[in-house]
């Protein structure tokens, strides 16, 4: 059955503009291993380039960027895997930042209940600079508890709990000795984050979902969603009694791989449509379109909050790791953004999807320059934001608010259409 | 039959009664006080409990009882010398009455290509309107008329995964009253008073399979729970009533063969095998009250699970079932068949574990539940033979290129990615016979 084609529909800018060449080869160049280096190496008419020779992509890590982006002469078609800011997202108190600074404006333009719907993140304050205000914060709700997380650390490290004051103040001092000995340690900032007291257990153990985010401009914003991601257990059952236990509360697979309790084998993590499975079991189908639902809103804000702040250099595009923490009121809480997710493999299931995930992201990037730039689907991704909401239904105008209207998302459910 | 039983249970119990003495540890002793408020205390987190298993083994293995079922003859039964093309070539030699395909499809009625399937109509790429949103309506009014007999004919269909949980408790009749609450609660402290030898099998049990599934190792507490206050659930003794097997008994110590001293060892009379707690890790999925996943387990075994296990003519026995899937393979894929006999890869060798453990843990746990509405439905187990026989021949193109028993194993590896019920309605509705 053929509809009419929609000229309000817009491609996703990648057949826009002049002819683009096809190439014989595309030299790429990367430092990473595993997963990412098995797709590279593998995928047809690509070659490696080693040291110094010119690439068409570069699948690098941040340092490198930080480093070099600046006086790197790029031509059009040259891709690289970061945008040049994108600690804009990804360091927790600058997404905080950002955060906060688009909710007040939403709440301006659009009203307090629209603004409500930027109220994913739990209160964060930056330390040192607004401890003043934490400490309020703190005063107002006595006996909770909080964490602390160093802006720019990853897989755990550097984080630790508390309930009382004094063991900031503690900590504090601590940490201006130790700057005083040794000058070479960078004075690093910090999140005192309220910590989810109530996150939803499965087998009595916490976890957390990674979600990854596509994202292939910023001005305007397109951004895909893979259907595939996975739950984290943390080894040890929930108890609030032991915040010290640092394997009871954090879930990253770093930090359980250190404990006592971790096998190799069983790999702690679960793919998210067996996890939708399970909660649809347990909830039914509308509680679980309803979080997933409010899972993409997380999604979209906080790509809008930082759309205006990011430099959107078209050789850029990025792929984001989200943490998500979801309570035992199935509500979604963002923990963090990764801007470089890992993508060594813990296991047999998780080599394929990390691989597919690889592969399905030079699909969508497209060097080979083979798309139409209307496809709404590549592989396991979903175009989630093309600018405007992106709608499930094909052909359809992407118009909200029109009865049936249903974003073209799919988290958790089948995945991708070729194996 | 009743004499295999018989001769299997005596070397399932010397091995338990050697394994015993070996370690000198006695088959049952109460618990110290101590130990007890330990145990009390860590009820919901046994699983990080890590007692040294390692001189423990399983009793026994399902294809240690596969050998046993091989070896079964009918005395009375002459078979002639001369091979013909009734002669079974299969392994199991007992000469049961098993099914065809014809009978399959009049007893599998709802199976067919014409009417809706949850597992198939269900699926993405067709509108719920057709099938999936009338069939939670009716699913849903069959819930609140509470009608265990309606639910039965209803889940033949296959149940929303949101109705799923009450349907099967309409279906096994379980309630919640508070004497089953209290029951359970009773089982608990006899675990926690007494230390049986059973326990440590079960431990092992659990970390062996369920712990390194992919899926199951988040229940892992749960199944501790349930199986420990299985094997004190004297109620299960009732099932024997029916069973050809008869539950082990032990001697008060010091007086061997007196019959006043005579107890059931274990006190359900059930002595688990490897594999054993696969049973109850997909039921994890629906139920999340501790008495509630141990009513329906309990209920699920003493009406289906414990013929997989005994030597029995039921027709839903393990033997029938084998005997089944093997005339299946052989009338209707007699090509497979032959040539994976050729090669010393006998199919049932394969596709006995799978029956045995009712699939658990080889199909996705969707599918697998899927699968097991359909046990309920029918109040048969003949459909995991169906099954296996429809795995065979789905992958019967890469199956007939094989030369060796492992390469065999290998092409069958692994099931998760199957979806049942197509299979299922393909090989009884689709073949042609």
């Amino acid at each position: 059955m053929s509809r009419p084609k929609n000229q309000n529909y817009k491609g996703h800018g990648l057949s826009k503009g002049k002819e683009r060449e096809q190439r014989a080869s595309i030299r790429f160049k990367t430092t990473l291993v595993n997963t990412l280096t098995d797709v590279l190496r593998n995928r047809p008419g690509w070659v490696e380039v080693k040291d110094e020779g010119e690439w068409d992509f570069y699948w690098c890590d941040v340092s490198w960027l930080r480093e070099n982006f600046d006086h790197t002469y790029m031509d059009d078609h040259v891709r690289i895997s970061h945008f040049r800011n994108h600690y804009e997202l990804t360091r927790k108190n600058y997404m905080v930042k950002n955060l906060k600074r688009f909710r007040r404006q939403l709440e301006r333009e659009a009203g307090k209940l629209e603004a409500a719907k930027c109220d994913f993140f739990p209160k964060t304050f930056e330390m040192p600079c607004e401890y003043h205000l934490f400490v309020e914060e703190f005063r107002k709700h006595p006996g909770i508890t909080w964490i602390m997380k160093p802006v720019a650390r990853s897989q755990g490290k550097g984080i630790f709990l508390f309930r009382r004051l004094k063991d900031v103040m503690d900590w504090r001092k601590d940490t201006r000795n130790s700057d005083d000995q040794k000058e070479e340690l960078p004075v690093e900032n910090y999140v005192a984050q309220r910590y989810v007291e109530n996150p939803y257990l499965i087998g009595g153990r916490k976890f957390d979902l990674r979600v990854y985010v596509l994202v292939m401009s910023y001005l305007p914003l397109r951004a895909w969603l893979y259907r595939d991601g996975f739950a984290r257990f943390s080894n040890t059952r929930f108890t609030l009694s032991s915040i010290d236990d640092q394997y009871v509360h954090l879930t990253n697979v770093a930090v359980q791989k250190t404990s006592p309790d971790y096998h190799p084998k069983k790999g702690c993590k679960w793919m998210l449509q067996r996890f939708r499975q399970y909660l649809a079991s347990k909830h039914g189908p509308q509680a679980v379109e309803a979080l997933f639902s409010d899972m993409d809103n997380i999604f979209i804000k906080s790509l809008q909050s930082v759309q205006k702040v990011i430099i959107s250099d078209k050789h850029c595009f990025e792929l984001y790791g989200y943490d998500i923490l979801i309570d035992q009121d199935l509500k979604p809480w963002l923990l963090e953004v990764n801007a470089s997710p890992s993508l060594t493999a813990s296991s047999q299931e998780d080599y394929e999807l990390k691989t597919c995930l690889v592969e399905d992201t030079l699909h969508v990037v497209d060097m080979e320059a083979r798309l139409t730039g209307k496809e709404k689907r590549i592989g396991g991704f979903d175009l989630m934001w093309n600018d405007g909401p992106v709608s499930r239904e094909e052909g359809a105008p992407d118009l909200p608010g029109t009865g049936n209207f249903m974003t073209n998302t799919h988290l958790g459910m089948q995945g991708r259409l070729h194996q | 039959m009743r004499k295999a039983q018989g001769s299997w249970e005596k070397r399932i119990l010397k091995s338990l009664n050697s394994m015993c003495t070996e370690l000198s540890i006695p088959l049952a002793r109460k618990r110290p006080v101590g130990q007890q408020k330990e145990l009390l205390n860590k009820w919901n987190e046994m699983g990080t409990d890590e007692p040294d298993l390692s001189l423990f083994r399983p009793v026994y293995a399902p294809k240690d009882f596969l050998e046993v079922l091989i070896n079964l003859r009918n005395p009375n039964y002459e078979n002639g010398d001369s091979l013909s093309f009734r002669t079974h070539l299969g392994l199991i030699q007992v000469p049961l009455k098993v099914k065809d395909i014809p009978e399959l499809k009049e007893c599998f009625v709802e199976l067919g290509l014409n009417t809706g399937q949850l597992g198939i109509d269900d699926s993405t790429q067709v509108p719920p309107e057709l099938f999936e949103s009338e069939h939670v309506r009716i699913g849903q009014k069959v819930l609140a008329e509470q009608d265990s007999a309606a639910a039965q004919q209803y889940i033949r269909q296959g149940s929303p995964t949101a109705l799923r949980a009450e349907l099967w408790a309409l279906i096994l009749n379980i309630s919640s009253q508070p004497e089953d609450i209290l029951y359970y609660e009773q089982l608990k402290t006899n675990v926690i008073q007494h230390d049986l030898l059973v326990d440590s099998l079960i431990y092992k049990d659990v970390k062996l399979t369920a712990s390194n599934d992919d899926y199951y190792f988040v229940f892992e507490d749960y199944l501790y729970q349930v199986l420990l206050c299985f094997s004190r659930d004297t109620s299960v003794l009732a099932h024997f009533a029916y069973n050809s097997a008869s539950p082990p008994k032990s001697y008060i110590r010091g007086k061997l063969g007196l019959e006043e001293y005579a107890v059931f060892y274990p006190p359900n009379g059930v002595i688990p095998f490897h594999g054993f707690s696969m049973y109850v890790a997909p039921l994890c999925f629906l139920y999340h009250e501790p008495y509630k996943l141990y009513q329906t387990f309990r209920e699920m075994y003493v009406r289906f699970f414990f013929r997989l296990h005994s030597i029995s003519s039921h027709p839903s026995g393990i033997v029938s079932l084998c005997l089944l899937f093997e005339t299946l393979l052989q009338t209707y894929l007699p090509q497979l068949f032959y040539h994976l006999r050729e090669i010393g890869a006998q199919p049932l060798r394969i596709s006995f574990k799978w029956m045995v453990r009712a699939f658990s843990g080889y199909l996705a746990t969707d599918q697998l539940l899927l699968l097991w509405d359909r046990i309920l439905g029918y109040n048969s187990l003949e459909i995991l033979a169906v099954l296996a026989a429809a795995v065979f021949a789905f992958r019967a193109v890469n199956l007939m290129e094989v030369t060796s028993l492992a390469s065999a194993e290998a092409v069958l590896a692994d099931l998760s990615t199957l979806k049942v019920m197509p299979l299922l309605q393909i090989f009884l509705f689709a073949t042609v016979t």
